[in-house]
C-alpha cells in the first residue's frame, strides 16, 4: 500500500481527523497560558468573530440565503447580555440563554417574510436590516443607553480557578465556539442539513423531493441569527462596553466578506475566515488606514474568480490533490463530502 | 434541379456539435446551394433546432461551415451576421416591448444606407401587408402568425444571403402556415435568398423546397431531392412519424 | 405653509440625488440584470476626482466635464474587466463582487485622499430666489435642474437615437440582439459606462452638502435603493418618481414626525423598501417580469 492509498483509507482518515482534533484543542487550550494578553485578547476575537462567520455560513454557505444584515443580529445579542448585566443586574452566565432565545426568535421572525424574497431583494431588504439598527439602537436610549452605550463590569474568573481576566474570557468564547461549531456540524450532516444544501442547488428540485421549504428556511435564519446573538455575547463580557457606533453596516459586511475568504461551504472555514478578519488589519494597518479594505476588496472580488470555495476551498482541493493517485482525476476527499460547498 | 449544377452558397463538412450536457449533432455533411431552399427535416429531438444553431454560432462546433468558402464554424454570433447570415430562431425571438417598425429597423442594424434600409421596410409591409397595419403596435400584442411574420421580415431587413428558418410552422393555424410559406417561397424566387428551412411540418417544406435532409439523432439518414423523401414511404414515416 | 412648501422643495432637491443615483442603478440592472452595490462608491470617486482637478487649478465646470468622460471610461472598464468574468454566474457571486468593489472603491479613495472630511465647491451661488410666496435657495433648484437636464438627455438617448434603440435591445432580449448583429458585450459595457457618469453627477452634487469624504455615499445608496425599488428596479422613469417620493417624504417625516426626528430619517427609506418588496415587488412601475422573487 502506497502511503497516498493508506491516507485515502477511511479509518485512517477518521484517526487524522481525531488526531488534528486533539492537537487543535490542546494548542488550543495551552495558547492562554504562554502568550500575552494582548494575544490571548486577539485570539478570543477570532473565536467571536468565528461563531458569528459560521452562523451566516450556515444560511448563506449551506442554504443560499443572502444576508447583509447579520450586523443586527449581532448588536441584538450583545446589546440583550449588557442591558441585561448593567441595567438589570443579571450574572453574566444567565443573559446567555436569554439573548440566544430573542436572537433565535427574531430571526424565524425574518425568515418568515424572507421567504417571499430572493437573491438581490433579499439582499436589499437584509441591508435595511443592517442600516437602521444603529438609528434605532440610539433612540431607545432608555433601554440601550442611547449614543453613549452600555458599559458592564468584564466577567471575571472565580478565585479558585486562578485565571486572569483575558484567559478567562478566552476559555469562555472557546467553549461557546466549540459547542457552536459541533452544533453546525451536527446540522450540516442531519437531515435538515442535507434538505439546507438541496434547497441551495435547486429549491424547486429540492421541494419536489419533499422537502418543507418554509421550516427549512425559517430554521436556518433562525440558527444562523442565534450565532451572531451568541457573538454578540461573548462581544459584550469582552469589549465590555456597547454603542450603536460598534453595530454599523461595516461589521455585516465583514462577517459576509470574511464568510467568502474563509470559504462559504465550510464549517471550519469560518475560522480562517475569522483570522482574517481579526488579523489582516493588524498587519495591513502599518502600511496605511486603508491597506486592509483595499485588500479585503481586491480578495472578495479575486475570490470569486479563482478560488470561490474560499481558503477552506482551497486547502481540501490541495488536499485531495495530494490524496489523487498520479493519473486518475482529484477525487473529493470522502470525510469532507457532506461539507460540499464548492462554488457559491 | 441537382446540386451539382449549381454553386453552393453553404457546404458543411463534418459538423459536430454540442449543447448541454452532450453532443447532439454527430458529424452532418449537407449543401445549400446558391438561391436554393433547403429543408431539414426530423422528428422532435433530432437536432435540427441545432444544426440552426450551429450555423449562427449559438453553440459549440466542430467541423467545417463554408459560407462561399468562408469557414464561419467557431465564429461569433454577431460576426456570422455580419457575413449576412440572418436567423428566425424558434420561438421567434421578438422584441416584445419594441413596435414592428422598431423591430425591423433592428433587422437593419448593421446597415447604414438609411434610405435602402426605409424602402426595405417598405418592401416588407408589401410582403406582409398585416405588419404594416400594425407598425406602431407593440410587437408583443400581435398574434402568433403575425409575429412570425414580423420575425421573417426582421430577418430579410439584414439583406442576408442566408436565411435560416427554425420551424416557422410552430404554433401557427394551418392557413397563416401556408400564407407564410407562399411568402417565403415568393420571397426565394424573387430577391434569390437562400434559405435554409427546419420544420416538423414536412409536408410544406417539402413543397417549397429544392433538397431535403432527414435527420435522425445528429445524423443525417435521407438526403435528396423533395420527390426522393415523397418517394420512400417507409424511410420517410419511420422517420418522420407520418407518411408525405 | 411656508415651511411645507420649503420642505418640499428641499425635499425634491435631496429627492433628485436620490433619483440620479438610483437612474444610475436601474440602468445597470436594466443592461446586465446586476444590482450595482458599489454605485455609491464609484460616484464618491468620480467626486474625488473632480475635487482633485478643481485643486489642482482647473475651473469647475471643465474639471466636471473631464471627470465625467472619466468616470464613463472608468465605469466601462469596471464591466470590462470585473463584472464580465463573472456575469451568468449565481447572484450570490455577483453580490459579493459588487460588495468587493464597494469595500475596495471606499478604501482606495481613503487611500489617495485620506479619510477627512473635505469642502466641495458649490457650482450654484448662495442665494435664495422668492418664487411668489415662497422662497427657494438657489442650489436646490440648481441641483434639481442639472438632474433634469440629465434624465431628459438619457431620455433622447434611449428613446430617440439609434444607440439607444441598440441599448434597449440589447438589455431586453440579448439572444435575439446578437442575431442581428448587435455586439450585445459592448452595449452592456457601455450601460455601465452611462451608469457611472450618471453618478458621477450625483457624487459631484452632493458633495457641496454633505462634504467630501470616503464614507459620503453609504447613506445616500441605501437612499437610492428606496428610490429604485420604489419605482421598480427596471424602470428609469420609476427611479426618477420613487426618488423625488423617497426625498420628500424623507423631509417630511423629518420635520413633521416627532418620534423620528433626525436621526432615525434613515428608517424611511428602509421601510419603503421592505414594504415595497413585501406588498408589490415589482415597484410603481417595474414590469411584474422584475419579480424573479
Amino acid at each position: 500500500m502506497t502511503w497516498r492509498e493508506r491516507l485515502r483509507d477511511p479509518t485512517t482518515q477518521r484517526w487524522l481527523r481525531i488526531a488534528v482534533f486533539v492537537a487543535m484543542l490542546g494548542i488550543a487550550l495551552w495558547a492562554p497560558f504562554y502568550f500575552t494578553p494582548f494575544r490571548v485578547f486577539q485570539f478570543t476575537r477570532v473565536l467571536i468573530f468565528a461563531i458569528a462567520v459560521l452562523g451566516l455560513g450556515l444560511l448563506t454557505g449551506f442554504n443560499g440565503q443572502i444576508s447583509l444584515g447579520h450586523g443586527a443580529f449581532f448588536a441584538i445579542g450583545a446589546y440583550t447580555a449588557a442591558a441585561l448585566m448593567e441595567k438589570a443586574g443579571w450574572p453574566f452566565l444567565l443573559v446567555v440563554p436569554v439573548a440566544l432565545l430573542i436572537t433565535f426568535a427574531l430571526g424565524y421572525g425574518v425568515g418568515i417574510p424572507a421567504l417571499r424574497l430572493h437573491g438581490l431583494y433579499l439582499a436589499l431588504v437584509t441591508l435595511a436590516l443592517a442600516v437602521v439598527t444603529p438609528p434605532i439602537l440610539k433612540r431607545f436610549s432608555g433601554i440601550t443607553g442611547g449614543a453613549m452605550g452600555l458599559n458592564i463590569d468584564i466577567p471575571q474568573a472565580p478565585a479558585w480557578t486562578g485565571l486572569a481576566e483575558d484567559q478567562f474570557l478566552y476559555l469562555l468564547a472557546l467553549v461557546a465556539a466549540i459547542a457552536a461549531f459541533a452544533l453546525a456540524r451536527n446540522l450540516v450532516d442531519s437531515r435538515t442539513g442535507r434538505a439546507m444544501i438541496a434547497i441551495r442547488e435547486d429549491e424547486l428540485a429540492a421541494e419536489t423531493m419533499g422537502v418543507d421549504l418554509a421550516r427549512v428556511k425559517t430554521l436556518a435564519f433562525a440558527w444562523s441569527a442565534m450565532y451572531a446573538g451568541l457573538a454578540g455575547v461573548l462581544f459584550t463580557w469582552t469589549i465590555g462596553f456597547v454603542s450603536p457606533e460598534s453595530f454599523t453596516i461595516t461589521l455585516s459586511i465583514s462577517i459576509l466578506a470574511a464568510l467568502v475568504v474563509g470559504g462559504l461551504g465550510s464549517i471550519w472555514g469560518a475560522l480562517l475566515g475569522a483570522a482574517f478578519l481579526v488579523y489582516l488589519p493588524s498587519v495591513a494597518d502599518d502600511l496605511n488606514q486603508a491597506a486592509p479594505g483595499i485588500a479585503f476588496g481586491a480578495l472578495l472580488i479575486i475570490a470569486m474568480y479563482v478560488f470561490p470555495g474560499g481558503i477552506a476551498g482551497l486547502a481540501r482541493r490541495l488536499w485531495g490533490r495530494l490524496l489523487a493517485p498520479p493519473r486518475a482525476p482529484a477525487p473529493a476527499t470522502a470525510g469532507a463530502s457532506t461539507e460540499e460547498g464548492g462554488e457559491p | 434541379m441537382t446540386t451539382g449544377e449549381r454553386d453552393l452558397l453553404l457546404e458543411v463538412r463534418g459538423l459536430h456539435a454540442t449543447y448541454g450536457q452532450g453532443a447532439v449533432l454527430h458529424g452532418i455533411d449537407f449543401d445549400v446551394p446558391t438561391g436554393g431552399v433547403v429543408t431539414i427535416l426530423g422528428s422532435n429531438g433530432a437536432g435540427k433546432t441545432t444544426t440552426l444553431r450551429a450555423l449562427s454560432g449559438e453553440v459549440s462546433t466542430r467541423g467545417s461551415i463554408l459560407l462561399e468558402g468562408e469557414n464561419l464554424a467557431g465564429r461569433s454570433t454577431e460576426a456570422i451576421v455580419r457575413r449576412g447570415v440572418a436567423h428566425v430562431p424558434q420561438g421567434r425571438g421578438t422584441f416584445v416591448n419594441f413596435t414592428v417598425e422598431e423591430n425591423l429597423r433592428l433587422g437593419a442594424h448593421l446597415r447604414k444606407d438609411r434610405d435602402g434600409v426605409r424602402a426595405d421596410m417598405d418592401r416588407m409591409y408589401e410582403h406582409f401587408p398585416v405588419l404594416g397595419e400594425r407598425r406602431e403596435q407593440q410587437a408583443g400584442s400581435l398574434s402568433g402568425g403575425e409575429q412570425q411574420m414580423l420575425a421573417v421580415a426582421r430577418a430579410l431587413m439584414l439583406r442576408p444571403r442566408l436565411l435560416l428558418l427554425d420551424e416557422p410552422s410552430l404554433g401557427l393555424a394551418p392557413m397563416v402556415t401556408r400564407e407564410l410559406f407562399a411568402i417565403i417561397g415568393g420571397i426565394n424566387r424573387e430577391e434569390n435568398t437562400t434559405i435554409v428551412v427546419v420544420e416538423q411540418n414536412a409536408r410544406l417544406a417539402l413543397d417549397l423546397a429544392d433538397m431535403a435532409y432527414v435527420l435522425e439523432a445528429g445524423r443525417i439518414v435521407m438526403a435528396g431531392t423533395p420527390e426522393d423523401v415523397r418517394d420512400d414511404e417507409a424511410m420517410a414515416s419511420a422517420y418522420l412519424g407520418y407518411a408525405v | 405653509m411656508e415651511l411645507f412648501i420649503q420642505q418640499v422643495i428641499s425635499g425634491l432637491a435631496t429627492g433628485s440625488i436620490y433619483a440620479s443615483l438610483a437612474v444610475a442603478l436601474v440602468l445597470i440592472y436594466r443592461s446586465t440584470d446586476i444590482v450595482n452595490f458599489a454605485q455609491g462608491e464609484m460616484a464618491m470617486f468620480s467626486a474625488y476626482v473632480a475635487w482633485a482637478l478643481i485643486g489642482a487649478g482647473v475651473p469647475f465646470w471643465p474639471a466636471l466635464l473631464i471627470t465625467l468622460v472619466g468616470s464613463f471610461i472608468g465605469g466601462l472598464l469596471v464591466e470590462r474587466v470585473v463584472i464580465r468574468p463573472v456575469e451568468g454566474r449565481p447572484e450570490l457571486t455577483i453580490v459579493i463582487v459588487t460588495i468587493g468593489l464597494f469595500i475596495f472603491f471606499n478604501a482606495l479613495a481613503g487611500w489617495l485622499w485620506t479619510y477627512q472630511v473635505r469642502g466641495f465647491p458649490s457650482p450654484f451661488p448662495q442665494r435664495t430666489l422668492e418664487l411668489g410666496p415662497v422662497r427657494a435657495g438657489l442650489p436646490a433648484l440648481g441641483i434639481v435642474a442639472v438632474v433634469g437636464i440629465v434624465v431628459g438627455l438619457l431620455f433622447l438617448l434611449f428613446q430617440r437615437t439609434k444607440l439607444g434603440l441598440t441599448m434597449r435591445a440589447a438589455a431586453e432580449n440579448p439572444e435575439s440582439s446578437r442575431l442581428v448583429g448587435i455586439r450585445v458585450g459592448w452595449m452592456l459595457a457601455l450601460g455601465w459606462g452611462l451608469a457611472a457618469t450618471v453618478g458621477a453627477v450625483s457624487g459631484v452634487l452632493v458633495a457641496p452638502i454633505l462634504f467630501l469624504s470616503p464614507n459620503m455615499m453609504g447613506a445616500v445608496l441605501i437612499f437610492a435603493f428606496a428610490a429604485a425599488t420604489l419605482g421598480g428596479f427596471d424602470s428609469p422613469v420609476g427611479a426618477v418618481v420613487g426618488g423625488l417620493i423617497v426625498g420628500v417624504s424623507e423631509n417630511l417625516a423629518g420635520t413633521y414626525v416627532d418620534v423620528i426626528g433626525a436621526d432615525l430619517k434613515i428608517v424611511i427609506p428602509m421601510a419603503i423598501i421592505v414594504g415595497v418588496l413585501l406588498v408589490k415587488p415589482a415597484g410603481l412601475f417595474g414590469s411584474p417580469a422584475v419579480e424573479r422573487v
